[in-house]
């Protein structure tokens, strides 16, 4: 900010009746951004917007085709209460939680104490490991889900959730290590030589020292592996073909869709209750997440 | 880690050492590193596991015939490569990777800046506000583009025969569909770059601004001269990975789509998908994908080289 | 409370870089020792060495009677203060302190009464619930000695805590470190680069330079006898002047400039300097000796004039630099002394304070 004032002051002192309208025009600039912003925003909201007014109408409603279809006539809770007491939706849901509840658990641990040792311990290779993991996190999803379709359908577990708790990781874990390596390298060597000579081992160093010092790092990794988790959607759509194995996305995508259109209340519906927990983590902890995926480009 | 050959030249460089000391030092040093090593043995499993086995194994698939009975060397690939459809899929996926980043990239760079205008409290929630379409699961937010293009009941249709204009089908000509999918992925992208060129923006020291201001620089001339060079290498890193992602990108084109109309939209993943999963072809569905890979590998090591150039100069 | 000796203690780090050349040291109980030298000299790897941070590459170190080279920090009943305090940023002060305490399982009221009464001597009993982040330098420095005091170590291991802090707030935690030395008396090991610090805190000083002992003295000895150049030219500020001379025999045993100015030296010390006769050596001289003229000279007085250069008034003295046969050297006067750049000014050396180097062996003789 004072860098545009200075700007606008320029190297020599102007008039002060000058000042006043540079003032202006800065103001000007900042609303213009606002409205500029406002514009973005709507438009980034359509989809959102009507993922939830499709949710409140009733089949009647949207099947009629009558008036303006971007607004609700008659909001109706009926959608949801139906998928709320709908079995094979419920099915989804726990499926869903209990996926990404494994693989942030089995992901965070397997990255923490990576880049614990890492960051402090050091081992011949620790440099290429370090290269590799960041390799690996640049290896889409796309480009092995085949041979992974042989692999897992050797180890019998095409079809089956457990597919998703071995794979799922494969995806989080790189970048929550980079994360953690990042965080862990950022506290100075002296706090782990204090805990030291306090009397530490290298365990209570992590525990005690390491986790709660790093907690903002390991709260965007999590945030990382729940969103793979939670929004993966190739390989449930792969190795998941029976309803009853699915998790929310493939759920909803293969599952509600059955070429009826008259159903798409309550698809928009479970879209948005599949779409909630995403968004009140984020809404909390987003600062974050911000934090920790920025950390990695600007901070190195 | 080294302490063997250390313990040489210290040892020489005055007294002879007490004989144990050696032994001891080198067998805790050792019995660290072992530990170090623990601790990384099942991120090292993983990646040698379900990354780098995977990825040979991908390769011998590739060589199989339809049967995985017979080895049928390169048979796959030059068949991909002989047919017009798979052209498609080349063009298709080039066409989408590039423009997709490049609108993500030109309109997060706007957003980035207009959020840099704005500061203070509200910013965080106006931030909020643009990054939900990044918060929601892909094929969910999909699914709803897919409401809203919906032939029969397209409430975008709606809008422009309300506002007087010929209705429009979105996904029903081959171009109108590889627009679409490209306008999904864009929406669904911009937020990261925003984020990504508002950190890059934030990190930039406001002195210099000043001291460029005192210099009598424009606001176009601090965009050029300062901005943009000290957002280089940030600018450069999203748009590679942004490239990776777009480029293997599966979800969009999938529920949008589903490569139709004609094989239009098609791209890797989704084409592999096709071939491979849901027609049966393994081998064939595995060379589809291997074609991504000497992009990716290329992308990576940009993506890598800039990286590790960064961490540098951030250290020194 | 215990000794600590290092007994030709070596430290390599990979790819030959000897931190540490073979140095012997003994400290005795309750002693405050202090390491200074320049930067890069080795004082951190040798206090590290001494907490078991760093692994040592060759000689033994010995803390109250056992060799603690395999014996790892934790083991070894030390304390360390860090340059930038190293305080747990998500624990309390309390905790902070109570941690080692913890760790080593003391029942939690002593745990409360060891802490409170660390506090106490610091004056940071207010301090107690905050976290570090919402405390000054000064606080933070005070919290870090908590820590170290509660646990009533062996050896107390302090690396530059001072260095952080600004100007003031240094001699005031100064004063304090001494204060608690004199309450606590462990045996403690500082190191420095601020030799002022090192001069008024320390039993005995330790110079070191280039990963070797240069001297090891009480503060004064090392003012007043350095042994070598290096400490000579290190210990005092602004440092000693140094003039390139032959020694001569012309009337009595001298000492003689390149210009030809030649200079008495005192009597009592023709003995000492008698066999370097003839040699080119180097004359060392504080500028506290170089001081304005008197009216009543004492013996051994060797008069000059001087054409002042800069002049850099310090309050309670003046700093007059001034060249001798083209060689920059720097005069302390007294502040009243009148003395303009461009001006002559009288000066006055005192020969029997000076030291004469002899330039093969870097040796003070
Ligand atoms: N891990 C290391 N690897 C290689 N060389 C090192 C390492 N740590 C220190 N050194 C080298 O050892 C020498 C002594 O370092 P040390 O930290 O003991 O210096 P110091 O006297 O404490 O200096 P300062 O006053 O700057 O703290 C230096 O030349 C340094 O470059
Ligand atoms: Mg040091």
């Amino acid at each position: 900010m004072s860098g545009a004032t200075a700007a606008a002051g320029g190297p020599v002192p102007r008039k002060k009746s000058k000042v006043g309208s540079l003032e202006r025009q800065q103001r000007i600039s900042i609303r213009s951004s606002y409205a500029a912003l406002s514009i973005f925003v709507v438009i980034f909201l359509v989809p959102p917007f009507y993922m939830v007014m499709t949710a409140l109408k009733s089949s009647a409603e949207i099947s009629a085709q009558q008036g303006n279809p971007w607004i609700v006539q008659s909001p109706t809770m009926e959608n949801f209460i139906q998928l709320a007491t709908d079995a094979s939706f419920q099915r989804y849901f726990i499926n869903s939680v209990w996926v990404t509840a494994m693989v942030v658990i089995i992901s965070m641990a397997i990255a923490i104490l990576a880049a614990f040792s890492l960051s402090r311990m050091g081992f011949k290779g620790a440099q290429v490991l370090s290269t590799g993991v960041f390799l690996t996190y640049l290896v889409p999803p796309s480009l092995l889900f085949i041979p992974l379709f042989q692999i897992v359908g050797t180890l019998g577990l095409i079809n089956n959730t457990w597919v998703l708790v071995l794979l799922f990781p494969t995806l989080a874990v790189p970048f929550c290590t980079w994360i953690m390596i990042g965080y862990f390298n950022s506290i100075p060597k002296e706090l782990d030589e204090a805990a030291l000579i306090d009397g530490a081992t290298y365990p209570q160093i992590l525990v005690k020292i390491f986790i709660p010092v790093a907690l903002p790092g390991i709260i965007a990794a999590t945030i990382f592996a729940f969103t793979v988790a939670w929004g993966g959607f190739l390989y449930p759509l792969a190795y998941l073909y029976s309803a009853d194995q699915a998790t929310l996305t493939v759920g909803i995508v293969r599952e509600l869709i059955k070429g009826d259109v008259f159903a798409w209340g309550m698809i928009m519906a479970a879209c948005v209750m599949a779409a909630a927990p995403p968004i009140i983590v984020y809404t909390f902890l987003m600062d974050y997440y911000v934090a920790g995926l920025t950390a990695g480009a600007t901070k190195g | 880690m080294a302490d063997g050959s250390t313990m040489v030249v210290g040892a020489s460089a005055t007294t002879p050492p007490a004989p144990r000391q050696g032994g001891t030092m080198k067998r805790l040093a050792r019995r660290r590193s072992m530990a170090a090593l623990a601790l990384c043995a099942p991120l090292i499993a993983l990646i040698i596991c379900l990354k780098i086995y995977p990825t040979f194994y991908a390769i011998f698939l590739s060589m199989l015939d339809r049967k995985m009975n017979h080895f049928v060397g390169l048979d796959n690939f030059a068949y991909l490569l002989g047919r017009p459809s798979f052209h498609l899929v080349i063009f298709q996926s080039c066409l989408f990777a590039v423009t997709a980043v490049v609108m993500k990239a030109i309109i997060g760079f706007i957003l980035a800046h207009l959020m840099h205008n704005i500061r203070g409290s509200s910013q965080r929630i106006w931030r909020g506000l643009l990054l939900v379409p990044w918060v929601i699961p892909l094929s969910l937010s999909t699914l709803t583009w897919w409401w809203l293009f919906d032939p029969s009941y397209s409430a975008f249709n709606w809008t422009l025969s309300w506002l007087g204009l010929p209705e429009v089908p979105f996904l029903g000509t081959v171009w109108n569909a590889r627009i679409s999918v490209i306008m999904v992925n864009t929406w669904f992208g911009a937020p990261f770059f925003m984020i990504m060129y508002l950190a890059a923006l934030k990190s930039v020291p406001e002195q210099l601004y000043e001291a460029a201001a005192i210099d009598g620089a424009s606001a176009w001339q601090r965009l050029i001269f300062i901005t943009l060079p000290m957002m280089r290498n940030i600018i450069l890193i999203t748009v590679l990975y942004s490239l990776i992602v777009t480029f293997a990108d599966f979800d969009i084109v999938r529920i949008l789509t589903n490569g139709g109309p004609q094989d239009g939209t098609h791209l890797f993943a989704t084409y592999a998908f096709a071939v491979g999963i849901q027609s049966g072809n393994i081998p064939r569905g595995a060379s589809v994908s291997l074609f991504m890979f000497p992009v990716l590998a290329t992308l990576a090591f940009f993506v890598l080289r800039d990286v590790l150039n960064r961490n540098k100069e951030v250290a020194t | 409370m215990a000794n600590v000796s290092i007994r030709k203690v070596v430290k390599s780090y990979e790819g030959d870089v000897q931190a540490v050349k073979g140095i012997d040291l003994e400290i005795e109980d309750h002693e405050f020792v202090v390491l200074v030298g320049p930067s890069g000299c080795g004082k951190s790897t040798t206090l590290r060495m001494i907490a078991g941070l760093e692994e040592i590459t060759a000689g033994e170190i010995w803390i109250g009677g056992d060799v603690v080279n395999d014996v790892p920090p934790r083991d070894r009943d030390i304390a360390m203060v860090f340059q930038n305090y190293a305080l747990y940023p998500h624990m309390s002060v309390f905790d902070n302190m109570a941690f080692g305490l913890k760790l080593r399982k003391f029942p939690k009221d002593e745990i409360k009464r060891l802490v409170d009464d660390a506090a106490k001597m610091l004056d940071i009993q207010m301090l107690l619930d905050r976290k570090p982040k919402a405390l000054s330098g000064g606080q933070r420095q005070r919290v870090a000695m908590g820590r170290a005091i509660v646990r009533n170590p062996k050896v107390f291991l302090f690396d530059e805590p001072l260095s952080n802090l600004d100007a003031k707030l240094r001699v005031q935690m100064r004063t304090e470190i001494k204060k608690v030395h004199q309450l606590v008396p462990t045996t403690t090991v500082y190191v420095t680069h601020d030799q002022i610090e090192a001069m008024t805190l320390a039993d005995r000083v330790v110079v070191m330079n280039h990963g070797v002992i240069e001297q090891v003295g009480a503060p004064q000895e090392l003012y007043h006898n350095p042994q070598t150049r290096f400490v000579a030219g290190f210990i005092g500020s602004p440092a000693m002047n140094f003039l390139p001379v032959q020694v001569v025999d012309d009337s009595g045993l001298k000492v003689q400039l390149a210009d030809g100015t030649k200079m008495a030296i005192p009597p009592e010390r023709v003995d000492r300097y008698g066999p370097y006769k003839g040699k080119k050596m180097t004359l060392g001289i504080r500028p506290e000796h170089m001081t304005e003229t008197h009216e009543s000279e004492k013996p051994g007085v060797q008069l000059m004039n001087a054409k002042v250069d800069v002049v850099e008034p310090m309050g309670m003295e003046t700093l007059v630099h001034h060249f001798v046969d083209g060689v920059a050297v720097c005069s302390r006067v007294d502040p009243n002394t009148k003395c303009r750049p461009g001006e002559i000014l009288p000066l006055a050396i005192d020969m029997n304070n000076m030291h004469l180097v002899e330039d093969s062996s870097s040796r003070v003789v």
